[in-house]
């Protein structure tokens, strides 16, 4: 009997979910992707050159820490991985440094990106400095007012930020209008999709190139537990690219089990929410089949979410995947939950964590996990972009 | 859905024009149509619009975001073109996105479509292989012609799949680009258009995006079966109204008045 396997199949399919619904304008582009990923990525010098800068530029590997308080208030075992410390602040850059060598060993000149909170872009814009490359990110205009700082770091960096006026001025637009550069720039042009969203190639290969995460828990736990497996690994999901990095070398091992956190906003039925596992229902968004968040006529809703990086209306196809056949347990949590969290770990552990993350510690309560299990979290992002956030919201 | 082979066999330089359902008002649709086949147009396309239209460019997007603000829906569609054959014998093809048709469920939408009298289909984010493997016998059961697009990237062997899977025209997109795009052809568009032309394959070629006036008109149809008008159309809509449509026509063909 074949296993299920949660991994995508050669067309791109995790299930019935993923695939690539495209316009045949951008069929060129996706099917040079999907014919050279695999062969440019598993080359000795692309890997080679991948994990030096892993290493030298981005800081890794990153630590895995145990949290002593926060395991001792829970009654559990709580590790952090530490993807807060890399460089540009979050788990990001661990793709965009992949895509940037893709783009290159592709003998691309021009970089397009979109973002939503700005750190994919800052993510993009780094890694282009870096190489020399022309960079024009796509931003909502409304992200472009709530999002100052980015979009300064992004200018410093040396990339053009284009605003995306269309729609409801936000991330799915910001990824609308990025796409249509690319449809208009089908030759010089790399698109860097900053998550597991898109047609295929994009959702493997960017939980490829995310999957460091997994692979370096096993000899940090052996290390510190003595053994390679923990019994819950716990990320936030909007997209789902530090979830699938850290579920990555897991997926197929059942006797791990994978939390997924969505965010609530103000509550899953509260009208302003971006839990798109409890309230999506199959669809096409974005060249991908997958469960989104839209009305009954097929027409793709805005989320609504405190952190900007999970109000995306879909989830990858991969965790759509994970939500069905129930690999994973999704759980929502609500602004005020998340927020409570956040803070909660800036006081136990010394670390303010975006607040995308904040959602994913804000779970212990709901999954009563044993004294004796062992709780990886990923700490995908650092707060510091989210101050103002925190300041408002507690009146600091 | 032999309407549209009538068509393109009985007509030369075939002019089809796509309109936004719904725009500029809700209740607009039918008398859009009506102008437009009363001013000579050959062929419609009837926009279903949808919130994403990544295939479009920002006139047809915000033609699409104001005919959803008015109200317009996969459902309201097809109650304003209840009983629209009394009046229009010309091809109507809806255009549009695959989630609103798969979320109205793909067999309820094609028998609504063949209820109403819709000849063809363009969904451009529906892909050829997933066209053919899941869908393709509902299509036909209803007697809808599905219509693929090729652009100057699509390589020869997959226009022989593509044509292997056409029943009407093929919509050939005349540059890399989104809709309402380009200004004038260039040598190299002129290339391609001569390129498939000595292909010769076996359905007719429809030329689409970048076409706004009577030259670019012209310049299409030198090398295919007829071409469509999208933007530049609902651009005049948007300026002078629906009682002006015929004067547009008339201006991209001359020959029609």
């Amino acid at each position: 009997m074949k296993q299920v396997s949660y991994h995508a199949d050669e067309q791109g399919f995790y299930g019935e979910f993923g695939g690539a619904f495209i316009p045949e304008m951008l069929y060129p582009n996706t099917e040079e992707l999907r014919k050279s990923y695999l062969e440019i990525t598993s080359r000795p010098e692309f890997q080679k050159e991948f994990k030096a800068l892993l290493k030298d530029y981005v800081g890794r590997p990153t630590p895995l820490f145990y949290a002593s308080r926060l395991s001792e208030k829970y009654q559990t075992k709580i590790y952090l991985k530490r993807e807060d410390l890399c460089h540009t602040g979050a788990h990001k850059v661990n793709n965009t440094i992949g895509q940037i060598l893709l783009a290159k060993a592709l003998g691309k000149k021009r970089i397009i990106a979109e973002t939503g909170a700005g750190q994919h872009g800052v993510a993009t814009a780094t890694v282009c400095a870096l190489m020399g490359i022309e960079c024009v990110v796509y931003m909502g205009a409304l992200d472009i007012k709530r999002q100052a700082p980015n979009v300064a770091r992004m200018k410093l960096l040396g990339a053009t930020v284009r605003a995306a006026e269309s729609g409801s001025k936000t991330l799915k637009d910001a990824t609308n209008e990025a796409i249509r550069d690319w449809i208009n720039n089908p030759v010089d042009t790399h698109y860097i999709i900053g998550s597991v969203v898109g047609p295929h190639p994009y959702p493997d290969m960017v939980a490829r190139f995310q999957s460091v995460i997994s692979e370096e828990i096993g000899s940090q736990l052996m290390e510190k537990e003595g053994r390679e497996l923990p019994d819950y690994v716990i990320a936030c999901v909007g997209g789902g690219s530090n979830a699938a990095g850290i579920y990555y070398h897991y997926l197929d091992r059942p006797e791990v089990k994978l939390v997924a956190v969505e965010a609530a906003g103000k509550g899953v039925d509260s009208g302003h929410s971006a839990a798109t596992s409890a309230l999506g229902k199959v669809g096409i968004i974005h060249g991908s089949k997958t469960l989104l968040m839209q009305t009954g006529d097929g027409q793709i809703t805005e989320p609504y979410s405190i952190s900007a990086g999970l109000d995306y209306p879909g989830v990858g196809p991969m965790h759509a995947h994970l939500f069905t056949s129930k690999r994973a347990q999704f759980i929502s949590i609500t602004d005020e939950k998340a927020m409570e969290a956040g803070r909660e770990l800036a006081a136990l552990e010394g670390i303010i964590p975006a607040i995308e993350t904040s959602h994913a510690f804000a779970v212990f309560e709901t999954l009563k996990c044993k004294k004796e299990d062992v709780v990886v979290v990923n700490l995908s992002g650092r707060g510091d972009k989210d101050l103002q956030t925190y300041i408002d919201y507690f009146e600091l | 859905m032999m309407r549209i082979q009538k068509t393109l066999k009985n007509k030369e330089a075939l002019l089809s024009i796509y309109a936004t359902a719904g725009y500029p008002q809700l209740n607009d649709t039918v008398e859009v149509l009506k102008q437009l086949q009363a001013s000579g147009v050959d062929m419609i396309e009837i926009g279903l619009p949808f919130s994403d239209p990544l295939a479009d460019g920002p006139t047809i997007q915000e033609s699409s975001t104001t005919a959803l603000e008015n109200g317009m829906s996969t459902e309201v569609l097809f109650k304003q073109l209840e009983g629209i054959r009394e009046h229009i014998h010309i091809p109507l093809i809806i255009m549009g996105y695959f989630n609103p048709v798969l979320q109205y469920g793909v067999e309820a939408f094609c028998q609504k479509c063949q209820a109403i009298g819709i000849d063809g289909i363009i969904l451009p984010d529906l892909p050829l292989e997933i066209y053919q493997r899941e869908y393709q016998d509902i299509f036909e059961r209803y007697g809808l012609s599905m219509i693929f697009l090729i652009t100057p990237q699509t390589s020869d062997e997959r226009i022989r799949a593509i044509e292997a899977a056409s029943s009407s025209f093929i919509y050939m997109v005349s540059s890399a680009s989104t809709t309402g795009k380009v200004n004038g052809f260039s040598d190299e568009n002129r290339a391609y258009f001569k390129r498939i032309a000595d292909m010769h394959l076996k359905v007719p070629t429809v030329v689409g995006f970048g076409i706004a006036d009577a030259e670019t008109f012209q310049q299409a149809t030198a090398f295919s079966k007829g071409a469509i008008i999208g933007s530049a159309f609902i651009r005049h809509l948007k300026q002078h109204g629906v009682e002006q449509i015929a004067s547009f026509i008339h201006s991209l063909k001359p020959s029609h008045v």
